[in-house]
Protein backbone atom coordinates (compact mmCIF):
# COMPACT_ATOMS: atom_id res chain seq x y z
CA UNK A 1 0.00 0.00 0.00
CA UNK A 2 2.59 2.53 0.93
CA UNK A 3 4.89 2.00 -2.52
CA UNK A 4 1.24 2.68 -4.46
CA UNK A 5 0.82 5.73 -1.90
CA UNK A 6 4.31 6.93 -2.81
CA UNK A 7 3.99 6.78 -6.55
CA UNK A 8 0.73 8.75 -6.35
CA UNK A 9 2.75 11.56 -3.71
CA UNK A 10 4.95 11.97 -6.42
CA UNK A 11 2.60 12.44 -9.04
CA UNK A 12 0.87 15.25 -6.74
CA UNK A 13 4.27 16.66 -6.20
CA UNK A 14 4.15 16.97 -9.93
CA UNK A 15 1.07 18.78 -10.00
CA UNK A 16 -1.63 16.02 -10.51
CA UNK A 17 -4.24 16.87 -8.42
CA UNK A 18 -5.98 13.15 -9.84
CA UNK A 19 -3.46 11.52 -7.82
CA UNK A 20 -4.56 12.76 -4.56
CA UNK A 21 -8.13 11.82 -5.48
CA UNK A 22 -6.94 8.13 -5.32
CA UNK A 23 -5.01 9.23 -2.26
CA UNK A 24 -8.04 10.49 -0.33
CA UNK A 25 -10.00 7.00 -1.72
CA UNK A 26 -7.52 5.29 -0.06
CA UNK A 27 -7.77 6.49 3.31
CA UNK A 28 -11.05 8.43 3.21
CA UNK A 29 -12.83 5.68 5.79
CA UNK A 30 -10.00 5.53 8.25
CA UNK A 31 -9.68 8.60 8.70
CA UNK A 32 -13.10 9.79 8.77
CA UNK A 33 -13.83 6.86 11.25
CA UNK A 34 -11.02 8.40 13.33
CA UNK A 35 -12.70 11.75 13.41
CA UNK A 36 -16.38 10.50 13.92
CA UNK A 37 -14.81 8.75 16.97
CA UNK A 38 -13.25 11.63 18.76
CA UNK A 39 -15.96 14.28 17.84
CA UNK A 40 -19.55 12.09 17.61
CA UNK A 41 -21.19 13.91 14.85
CA UNK A 42 -20.93 13.23 11.41
CA UNK A 43 -21.11 16.20 9.86
CA UNK A 44 -18.27 17.85 11.48
CA UNK A 45 -16.54 14.33 11.26
CA UNK A 46 -16.87 14.82 7.26
CA UNK A 47 -15.99 18.91 7.62
CA UNK A 48 -12.85 17.84 9.82
CA UNK A 49 -11.67 14.39 7.70
CA UNK A 50 -11.80 16.45 4.89
CA UNK A 51 -10.20 19.24 6.17
CA UNK A 52 -7.23 17.33 7.07
CA UNK A 53 -6.83 15.87 3.52
CA UNK A 54 -6.98 19.49 2.49
CA UNK A 55 -4.08 20.49 4.77
CA UNK A 56 -2.57 16.92 3.40
CA UNK A 57 -2.49 18.04 0.23
CA UNK A 58 -0.82 21.32 0.64
CA UNK A 59 1.35 20.18 2.83
CA UNK A 60 2.55 17.46 1.24
CA UNK A 61 6.07 18.00 -0.08
CA UNK A 62 6.85 18.02 4.04
CA UNK A 63 5.63 14.47 4.16
CA UNK A 64 8.86 11.93 4.40
CA UNK A 65 8.48 8.46 2.05
CA UNK A 66 10.13 6.91 3.82
CA UNK A 67 7.63 7.29 6.86
CA UNK A 68 4.24 5.61 6.89
CA UNK A 69 1.87 8.37 5.21
CA UNK A 70 -1.29 6.81 7.36
CA UNK A 71 0.80 8.23 10.82
CA UNK A 72 1.84 11.00 9.20
CA UNK A 73 -2.39 11.69 7.88
CA UNK A 74 -3.62 10.54 11.12
CA UNK A 75 -1.70 12.88 12.79
CA UNK A 76 -3.13 15.91 11.31
CA UNK A 77 -6.55 14.41 11.62
CA UNK A 78 -6.63 13.80 15.26
CA UNK A 79 -4.99 17.33 16.17
CA UNK A 80 -7.66 18.87 13.78
CA UNK A 81 -9.89 16.91 16.24
CA UNK A 82 -8.46 17.98 18.98
CA UNK A 83 -8.83 21.73 18.37
CA UNK A 84 -12.38 21.51 17.09
CA UNK A 85 -13.11 19.54 20.61
CA UNK A 86 -11.35 22.44 23.03
CA UNK A 87 -12.78 25.27 20.96
CA UNK A 88 -16.18 23.92 20.52
CA UNK A 89 -19.07 26.15 21.55
CA UNK A 90 -21.57 24.30 23.82
CA UNK A 91 -24.26 25.28 21.99
CA UNK A 92 -23.19 23.86 18.62
CA UNK A 93 -25.33 21.65 17.79
CA UNK A 94 -28.21 22.99 19.54
CA UNK A 95 -28.35 25.52 16.58
CA UNK A 96 -27.44 23.10 13.73
CA UNK A 97 -29.29 19.61 13.34
CA UNK A 98 -30.87 18.38 16.50
CA UNK A 99 -33.69 17.68 14.49
CA UNK A 100 -32.35 14.24 13.40
CA UNK A 101 -32.80 13.77 9.97
CA UNK A 102 -31.06 11.74 7.58
CA UNK A 103 -31.09 8.68 10.00
CA UNK A 104 -29.15 10.61 12.56
CA UNK A 105 -30.33 10.15 15.72
CA UNK A 106 -30.15 12.02 18.68
CA UNK A 107 -27.34 10.44 20.28
CA UNK A 108 -24.93 10.79 17.35
CA UNK A 109 -25.57 14.88 18.29
CA UNK A 110 -24.66 15.00 21.68
CA UNK A 111 -22.20 17.28 22.56
CA UNK A 112 -18.57 15.75 24.25
CA UNK A 113 -19.73 17.58 27.56
CA UNK A 114 -23.18 17.00 27.32
CA UNK A 115 -24.60 14.37 30.60
CA UNK A 116 -27.80 12.32 29.57
CA UNK A 117 -30.11 10.66 32.49
CA UNK A 118 -29.31 8.02 33.64
CA UNK A 119 -32.77 6.15 32.28
CA UNK A 120 -31.62 7.69 29.26
CA UNK A 121 -28.09 5.98 28.84
CA UNK A 122 -30.02 2.56 29.56
CA UNK A 123 -32.18 2.97 26.68
CA UNK A 124 -29.38 3.62 24.29
CA UNK A 125 -28.60 0.91 21.31
CA UNK A 126 -25.06 -0.45 22.14
CA UNK A 127 -23.61 1.56 19.28
CA UNK A 128 -24.79 4.59 20.32
CA UNK A 129 -23.76 3.88 24.11
CA UNK A 130 -20.42 3.76 22.91
CA UNK A 131 -19.57 6.44 20.99
CA UNK A 132 -21.61 8.01 23.71
CA UNK A 133 -18.97 6.88 26.50
CA UNK A 134 -16.34 7.68 24.03
CA UNK A 135 -17.70 11.30 23.84
CA UNK A 136 -17.65 11.56 27.49
CA UNK A 137 -13.80 10.48 27.95
CA UNK A 138 -11.63 14.23 28.43
CA UNK A 139 -10.30 14.37 25.04
CA UNK A 140 -6.22 13.46 25.69
CA UNK A 141 -7.57 9.80 26.58
CA UNK A 142 -10.09 9.74 23.99
CA UNK A 143 -7.46 10.47 21.20
CA UNK A 144 -5.40 7.25 22.60
CA UNK A 145 -8.48 5.43 23.07
CA UNK A 146 -9.81 5.76 19.82
CA UNK A 147 -6.53 4.62 18.38
CA UNK A 148 -5.86 1.97 20.42
CA UNK A 149 -9.24 0.24 20.28
CA UNK A 150 -11.19 1.58 17.49
CA UNK A 151 -8.07 1.31 15.17
CA UNK A 152 -6.37 -1.54 16.63
CA UNK A 153 -3.07 0.41 16.18
CA UNK A 154 0.49 -0.49 17.76
CA UNK A 155 1.20 1.51 20.85
CA UNK A 156 4.55 2.68 19.07
CA UNK A 157 2.46 3.93 15.92
CA UNK A 158 -0.07 5.87 18.68
CA UNK A 159 3.03 7.67 19.85
CA UNK A 160 4.37 9.00 16.20
CA UNK A 161 0.50 10.06 15.26
CA UNK A 162 0.41 12.04 18.57
CA UNK A 163 3.99 13.22 18.59
CA UNK A 164 4.06 12.30 22.20
CA UNK A 165 6.64 9.36 24.66
CA UNK A 166 5.07 5.70 24.70
CA UNK A 167 5.26 6.21 28.26
CA UNK A 168 2.65 8.91 28.15
CA UNK A 169 0.70 6.89 25.43
CA UNK A 170 0.60 4.21 27.86
CA UNK A 171 -0.25 6.24 31.04
CA UNK A 172 -2.99 7.75 28.87
CA UNK A 173 -4.64 4.34 27.61
CA UNK A 174 -4.59 3.05 31.28
CA UNK A 175 -6.45 6.61 32.44
CA UNK A 176 -8.78 6.03 29.52
CA UNK A 177 -9.58 2.76 30.25
CA UNK A 178 -9.72 3.54 34.23
CA UNK A 179 -12.29 6.54 33.26
CA UNK A 180 -14.37 4.41 31.08
CA UNK A 181 -15.07 1.34 33.72
CA UNK A 182 -16.10 3.78 36.11
CA UNK A 183 -18.67 5.18 33.59
CA UNK A 184 -19.84 1.54 32.86
CA UNK A 185 -20.15 0.19 36.11
CA UNK A 186 -23.45 0.31 35.84
CA UNK A 187 -23.94 -1.87 33.02
CA UNK B 1 -8.78 -3.99 48.02
CA UNK B 2 -7.58 -1.39 50.59
CA UNK B 3 -4.58 -4.15 51.63
CA UNK B 4 -3.58 -4.79 47.97
CA UNK B 5 -0.32 -3.97 46.61
CA UNK B 6 -0.83 -0.47 44.75
CA UNK B 7 1.04 -2.14 42.06
CA UNK B 8 -1.52 -4.68 40.72
CA UNK B 9 -3.91 -1.90 39.38
CA UNK B 10 -0.78 -1.52 37.04
CA UNK B 11 0.13 -4.94 36.08
CA UNK B 12 -3.67 -5.50 34.84
CA UNK B 13 -3.07 -2.40 31.80
CA UNK B 14 0.21 -3.80 31.43
CA UNK B 15 -1.52 -7.18 30.83
CA UNK B 16 -4.20 -5.67 28.34
CA UNK B 17 -1.60 -3.48 26.74
CA UNK B 18 0.44 -7.05 25.82
CA UNK B 19 3.54 -5.90 26.96
CA UNK B 20 3.74 -7.49 30.80
CA UNK B 21 7.03 -9.19 32.21
CA UNK B 22 6.48 -12.83 33.14
CA UNK B 23 7.47 -12.12 36.64
CA UNK B 24 4.80 -9.17 36.93
CA UNK B 25 2.31 -11.75 35.00
CA UNK B 26 2.93 -14.36 37.59
CA UNK B 27 2.43 -11.81 40.45
CA UNK B 28 -0.74 -10.54 39.04
CA UNK B 29 -1.90 -14.48 38.73
CA UNK B 30 -1.31 -15.17 42.25
CA UNK B 31 -2.68 -12.24 43.53
CA UNK B 32 -6.01 -12.72 41.59
CA UNK B 33 -6.55 -16.02 42.70
CA UNK B 34 -6.76 -14.81 45.79
CA UNK B 35 -8.51 -11.28 45.40
CA UNK B 36 -11.90 -10.95 44.36
CA UNK B 37 -12.47 -7.29 44.40
CA UNK B 38 -9.05 -7.14 41.77
CA UNK B 39 -10.59 -10.18 39.83
CA UNK B 40 -14.01 -7.77 39.24
CA UNK B 41 -11.75 -4.55 38.66
CA UNK B 42 -9.43 -6.86 36.19
CA UNK B 43 -12.81 -8.10 34.09
CA UNK B 44 -14.29 -4.90 34.37
CA UNK B 45 -11.39 -3.36 32.65
CA UNK B 46 -11.33 -6.33 30.22
CA UNK B 47 -15.12 -5.60 29.50
CA UNK B 48 -13.85 -1.79 28.54
CA UNK B 49 -12.13 -3.38 26.06
CA UNK B 50 -14.55 -5.24 24.53
CA UNK B 51 -17.02 -2.31 24.79
CA UNK B 52 -14.98 -0.21 22.89
CA UNK B 53 -14.22 -2.57 20.42
CA UNK B 54 -17.82 -3.54 19.44
CA UNK B 55 -18.07 -0.22 17.76
CA UNK B 56 -19.23 -1.08 14.45
CA UNK B 57 -16.89 -0.37 11.66
CA UNK B 58 -18.16 2.46 9.48
CA UNK B 59 -17.30 4.20 6.23
CA UNK B 60 -16.82 7.66 5.07
CA UNK B 61 -20.27 8.89 3.36
CA UNK B 62 -20.95 8.92 -0.23
CA UNK B 63 -19.51 12.27 -1.94
CA UNK B 64 -16.42 12.59 0.71
CA UNK B 65 -13.63 12.30 -2.32
CA UNK B 66 -15.65 14.62 -4.11
CA UNK B 67 -15.90 16.93 -1.69
CA UNK B 68 -12.21 17.13 -0.60
CA UNK B 69 -11.40 17.71 -4.32
CA UNK B 70 -13.78 20.30 -4.15
CA UNK B 71 -11.86 22.04 -1.25
CA UNK B 72 -8.30 21.66 -2.85
CA UNK B 73 -6.61 25.12 -3.61
CA UNK B 74 -7.16 25.96 -7.01
CA UNK B 75 -3.83 26.00 -8.91
CA UNK B 76 -2.74 29.18 -10.47
CA UNK B 77 -1.49 28.81 -14.02
CA UNK B 78 2.01 30.24 -12.50
CA UNK B 79 2.24 27.61 -10.33
CA UNK B 80 1.53 24.83 -12.54
CA UNK B 81 4.28 26.67 -15.27
CA UNK B 82 6.59 26.79 -11.87
CA UNK B 83 6.10 22.79 -11.36
CA UNK B 84 6.78 22.22 -14.30
CA UNK B 85 9.90 24.38 -14.95
CA UNK B 86 11.29 22.61 -11.79
CA UNK B 87 10.32 19.35 -12.94
CA UNK B 88 11.11 20.39 -16.97
CA UNK B 89 15.02 22.12 -16.53
CA UNK B 90 16.29 20.86 -20.18
CA UNK B 91 13.23 21.94 -21.77
CA UNK B 92 12.81 25.22 -20.12
CA UNK B 93 16.27 25.97 -20.74
CA UNK B 94 15.75 25.76 -24.24
CA UNK B 95 12.65 27.26 -24.57
CA UNK B 96 14.54 30.50 -22.75
CA UNK B 97 17.15 30.40 -25.58
CA UNK B 98 14.52 30.47 -27.85
CA UNK B 99 13.30 33.38 -26.52
CA UNK B 100 16.17 35.21 -26.24
CA UNK B 101 17.59 34.24 -29.84
CA UNK B 102 14.23 35.17 -31.25
CA UNK B 103 14.53 37.81 -33.98
CA UNK B 104 12.19 40.51 -33.31
CA UNK B 105 13.95 41.28 -30.01
CA UNK B 106 17.11 41.60 -31.57
CA UNK B 107 16.04 43.86 -34.26
CA UNK B 108 13.65 46.11 -32.10
CA UNK B 109 16.91 46.71 -29.67
CA UNK B 110 18.54 47.98 -32.65
CA UNK B 111 16.12 50.26 -34.49
CA UNK B 112 15.51 51.44 -30.67
CA UNK B 113 18.41 53.91 -30.99
CA UNK B 114 16.88 57.27 -30.60
CA UNK B 115 16.55 59.19 -27.62
CA UNK B 116 12.80 59.28 -26.11
CA UNK B 117 11.79 59.53 -22.38
CA UNK B 118 8.69 59.22 -20.73
CA UNK B 119 6.24 62.31 -21.07
CA UNK B 120 5.75 63.78 -17.58
CA UNK B 121 5.14 67.61 -17.36
CA UNK B 122 7.64 68.49 -15.02
CA UNK B 123 10.68 67.33 -17.12
CA UNK B 124 13.59 69.73 -18.35
CA UNK B 125 15.80 67.88 -20.90
CA UNK B 126 19.19 69.55 -22.02
CA UNK B 127 20.95 67.50 -25.51
CA UNK B 128 20.31 64.49 -24.75
CA UNK B 129 19.54 64.02 -20.72
CA UNK B 130 16.55 64.29 -19.16
CA UNK B 131 16.71 66.18 -15.58
CA UNK B 132 13.65 66.28 -12.82
CA UNK B 133 14.61 69.60 -11.29
CA UNK B 134 15.01 70.19 -7.69
CA UNK B 135 11.94 70.84 -5.91
CA UNK B 136 9.56 69.01 -8.53
CA UNK B 137 7.77 65.96 -8.15
CA UNK B 138 7.36 63.59 -10.70
CA UNK B 139 4.47 61.57 -10.20
CA UNK B 140 4.23 57.44 -12.21
CA UNK B 141 6.77 55.73 -13.75
CA UNK B 142 9.85 57.52 -15.73
CA UNK B 143 11.41 55.28 -18.50
CA UNK B 144 14.42 57.15 -20.61
CA UNK B 145 16.00 55.59 -23.82
CA UNK B 146 19.69 56.11 -25.23
CA UNK B 147 20.32 58.90 -22.84
CA UNK B 148 20.49 60.36 -19.44
CA UNK B 149 18.65 60.93 -16.72
CA UNK B 150 19.25 63.42 -13.78
CA UNK B 151 17.09 63.41 -10.56
CA UNK B 152 17.43 66.33 -8.07
CA UNK B 153 13.88 66.58 -7.01
CA UNK B 154 11.95 63.29 -6.72
CA UNK B 155 9.59 60.56 -7.94
CA UNK B 156 7.25 59.00 -7.14
CA UNK B 157 7.24 55.82 -9.46
CA UNK B 158 9.40 53.14 -11.22
CA UNK B 159 12.73 54.70 -12.86
CA UNK B 160 14.37 52.66 -15.97
CA UNK B 161 17.52 54.06 -17.80
CA UNK B 162 18.37 52.25 -21.20
CA UNK B 163 21.75 52.67 -22.53
CA UNK B 164 22.30 56.11 -20.66
CA UNK B 165 23.43 56.88 -17.15
CA UNK B 166 21.12 57.87 -13.69
CA UNK B 167 22.66 60.13 -11.33
CA UNK B 168 20.43 60.72 -8.45
CA UNK B 169 20.06 59.25 -5.52
CA UNK B 170 17.98 56.78 -4.66
CA UNK B 171 16.11 58.10 -1.78
CA UNK B 172 14.60 60.49 -3.84
CA UNK B 173 12.77 57.47 -6.38
CA UNK B 174 9.76 55.78 -4.08
CA UNK B 175 9.70 52.98 -6.75
CA UNK B 176 12.04 50.90 -8.24
CA UNK B 177 15.65 52.06 -9.91
CA UNK B 178 16.72 49.96 -13.33
CA UNK B 179 19.73 51.03 -15.50
CA UNK B 180 19.45 48.66 -18.76
CA UNK B 181 22.65 48.91 -21.22
CA UNK B 182 23.36 45.59 -22.20
CA UNK B 183 21.58 43.97 -24.70
CA UNK B 184 20.94 40.76 -22.29
CA UNK B 185 19.60 43.54 -20.22
CA UNK B 186 17.47 44.62 -22.73
CA UNK B 187 15.86 41.51 -23.55
CA UNK B 188 15.47 41.42 -19.69
CA UNK B 189 13.33 44.19 -20.19
CA UNK B 190 11.47 43.33 -22.91
CA UNK B 191 11.11 39.35 -21.44
CA UNK B 192 9.42 41.42 -18.41
CA UNK B 193 7.63 43.81 -20.05
CA UNK B 194 6.13 41.53 -22.65
CA UNK B 195 5.60 38.28 -21.05
CA UNK B 196 5.03 38.63 -16.81
CA UNK B 197 4.38 34.71 -16.53
CA UNK B 198 7.55 33.96 -18.21
CA UNK B 199 9.70 36.48 -16.43
CA UNK B 200 8.52 35.11 -13.18
CA UNK B 201 9.57 31.80 -14.23
CA UNK B 202 12.82 32.83 -15.00
CA UNK B 203 13.26 35.08 -12.18
CA UNK B 204 12.56 32.03 -9.92
CA UNK B 205 14.99 29.84 -11.34
CA UNK B 206 17.93 32.71 -12.42
CA UNK B 207 18.39 33.93 -9.41
CA UNK B 208 22.14 34.09 -8.96
ZN1 LIG C 1 -6.61 -7.25 45.27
Amino acid sequence: MDALVNKRIKEVLKGDQNAFAEIVELYQDKLYRVCFRMLGNKHEAEDIAQEAFVRAFINIHTFDTKRKFSTWLYRIGTNLCIDRIRKKKPDYYLDAEVSGTEGLNMYSQIAASEELPEDQVMKMEMQDRVQYEISRLPDKYRAVIVLKYMEDLPLQEISEILEMPLGTVKTRIHRGREALRKQLSNM
Amino acid sequence: MNKCPEQIVHYMHEYLDGDISGEHEQELKTHLASCPSCQQHMHELSKVAAFVQSASHISAPNGFVEGVTARLPKETSKVGMKRWFHSHPLLTAAALFMILMSASLFSSFNEDQHFSFTKQPNLVVEGEKVIVPAGEIVIGDLVVKNGDLQIDGEVDGNVTVINGQYMASTANVTGEIEEINQVFDWLWYKIKAGAKDVASLVDGKEDK
